[in-house]
């Protein structure tokens, strides 16, 4: 299995959750915060599930410094692969900005639920994605 | 003390690509235009605010404008530097501290320009590695969720370019200059969903100077009479308020939170004394279709959801009931960050003056519009607006 993009990103549950933070008022963040602004952040584990807020598609090569496919050395806008990216309403918590996989752009509505998931992102690195409730097995049939 | 404002000179260099000036040359070119403009010499001038983005500081200009010793602030305050050396300008002369001060931004950007680094807006590092710290796609995520709530059609962000480019035609300072079919904006690369390659502008070249002189200078310059100066009515300036949805943005609050934009205008209505209605040309932050279509109504034009039926009237067009960006804005112009802003004030000193030639909006009675509003949006979330009258 590759590394985590971010080792604290993400939980290493069975059923992995995405790490925000726990402000002391109540109020939930995403990401958790760092240095001296995390000081009184309880790291928290945000829910698994949502509803898509917004989305999008990134149809071309962002520059540095991404460091997925087309990035590489000897590598170029022809290795890129295009994705979708959007941000999920997780209830009661936050609203978190994530690649979405396993849908495409036609099958995104507004409000639709989604699911969290770990997917692979270069050849070394695993990074945190949402998909479409449901999606996930229709890949596995 | 307040005293009142006026702009009495106001110079260009033309947007776009000029590759035998710098930056800041592009900026002396434009403070050159403003004295002349004010019938001024540099020596005339008491104090200086003025930057840039990407191309260095602005006091150097002294070294080709003249050592006059004068107080020259340099402005660094990324997407509304411009703003703010308008702002510092105008409040040297409210003060009644100075009665002549300069405004200049200008920039120069290399092609496909802004590239963002995590750690300088406090991100994390996969925000940037895997790939989402681009802020055209926060311009898709804005747009694309605003018009799912309120009806906007694709068509629409087409409109909205179509005529930046067909304003962009009649306007020398202009960097695109030729109109582009609708079909042929709706049909070119997707950038990110749902906008376009035409429906973004594009880092650029340029730089504006305005010359901000008190009543009695104004007077003695005789610019009160013949329409030779613009009264600034009001300027606002806001950063953004809890919970809100701007740039760069890994988390947003599920609580529905202010916009910078909606907080500017408000305030500088209120400053000015009067509202939407009352206003006969704007320039609105349209770096990409949606963010024209959304400003519209953050700045208090017309409800969300209403667009889609301006827009198919064309009554933000030139001769339509309110025009919006009439030199083209953004999407014609280009962005030099430094300038920008500056350059939606100088369109519409040149509309409220009658000099804005073929591309000179009619006014509600015919003799030119009376009002001109500005509004200038940028990262991390910030909003100015100026409202001008004469």
């Amino acid at each position: 299995m590759a590394q985590k993009i971010d080792p604290e990103l993400w939980s290493d549950d069975a059923q992995p959750h995405l790490m925000g933070g726990k402000l002391p008022s109540g109020e939930i963040v995403f990401p958790m915060p760092q240095g001296d602004a995390g000081r009184d952040v309880e790291p928290y584990k945000l829910s698994r599930q949502g509803t898509l807020w917004s989305w999008t598609t990134q149809g071309f090569l962002p520059k540095e410094p991404y460091e997925g496919p087309g990035s590489g050395p000897g590598e170029g806008p022809p290795d890129f692969q295009q994705f979708l990216l959007g941000y999920v309403e997780l209830p009661g918590e936050v609203i978190v900005e994530s690649r979405i996989v396993d849908a495409t752009l036609e099958d995104l509505k507004l409000n639709m639920p989604m699911e969290f998931c770990v997917v692979p992102f270069n050849t070394t690195h695993d990074t945190f994605a949402f998909r479409p409730i449901g999606a996930q097995k229709e890949q596995a049939a | 003390m307040t005293e009142n404002v006026y702009i009495v000179g106001a110079g260009i260099h033309p947007f776009g690509r000029t590759e035998e000036r710098s930056g800041r040359e592009q900026g002396v070119f434009a403070v050159r235009q403003a004295l002349a403009d004010a019938g001024l010499e540099w020596a005339d001038m008491e104090c200086a605010y003025g930057g840039s983005a990407a191309a260095g500081n602005a006091d150097i200009m002294v070294n080709e404008l003249g050592l006059t010793s004068l107080p020259f602030t340099n402005v660094a305050n990324g997407c509304a530097t411009g703003g703010s050396a308008l702002v510092a300008a105008q409040q040297a002369i409210a003060s009644g501290m100075y009665d002549l001060a300069l405004a200049v931004g200008f920039d120069k950007h290399p092609r496909g320009a802004f590239n963002a680094k995590p750690s300088d807006y406090g991100l994390p590092e996969w925000y940037g590695q895997t790939g989402m710290m681009l802020t055209t796609q926060f311009f898709a995520l804005k747009i694309q969720r605003y018009m799912q709530l309120h009806g906007i059609s694709r068509e629409s962000l087409g409109r909205v370019a179509e005529k930046a480019f067909r304003n962009g035609t009649v306007t020398p300072h202009a960097w695109r200059r030729s109109e582009i079919d609708l079909e042929t904006i709706m049909n070119a690369p997707m950038i990110n969903d749902p906008l376009t390659k035409y429906m973004f502008c594009a880092p650029a070249e340029g730089g504006v100077a305005l010359i901000l002189a008190s009543e009695k200078k104004a007077r003695e310059l005789g610019a009160l009479n013949n329409n030779g100066a613009a009264k600034i009515a009001n300027i606002a300036v806001r950063t953004r308020p809890p919970d809100s949805f701007e740039v760069f943005q890994a988390g947003v609050s599920i609580k529905e939170g202010g916009k910078p934009t909606v907080l500017a205008s408000k305030a500088a209505f209120e400053g000015a004394g009067i509202g939407p209605d009352d206003i006969d040309v704007a320039q609105l932050q349209d770096t990409e279709s949606g963010a024209e279509i959304m400003h519209m109504a953050e700045n208090g034009f017309c409800k969300d959801g209403e667009q889609e039926e301006w827009l198919a009237n064309g009554w933000s067009n030139r001769d339509g009931k309110l025009p919006i960006n009439t030199d083209g804005g953004c999407l014609a112009c280009g962005e030099p960050v430094g300038a920008s802003g500056l350059r939606q004030v100088y369109e519409n000193v040149e509309q409220l003056r009658g000099r804005a030639g073929e591309r000179q909006v009619a006014g509600p009675d015919g003799s030119g519009p009376k009002t001109g509003y500005s509004h200038v949006y940028g990262a991390p979330g910030l909003s100015a607006v100026a409202i001008l009258e004469r």
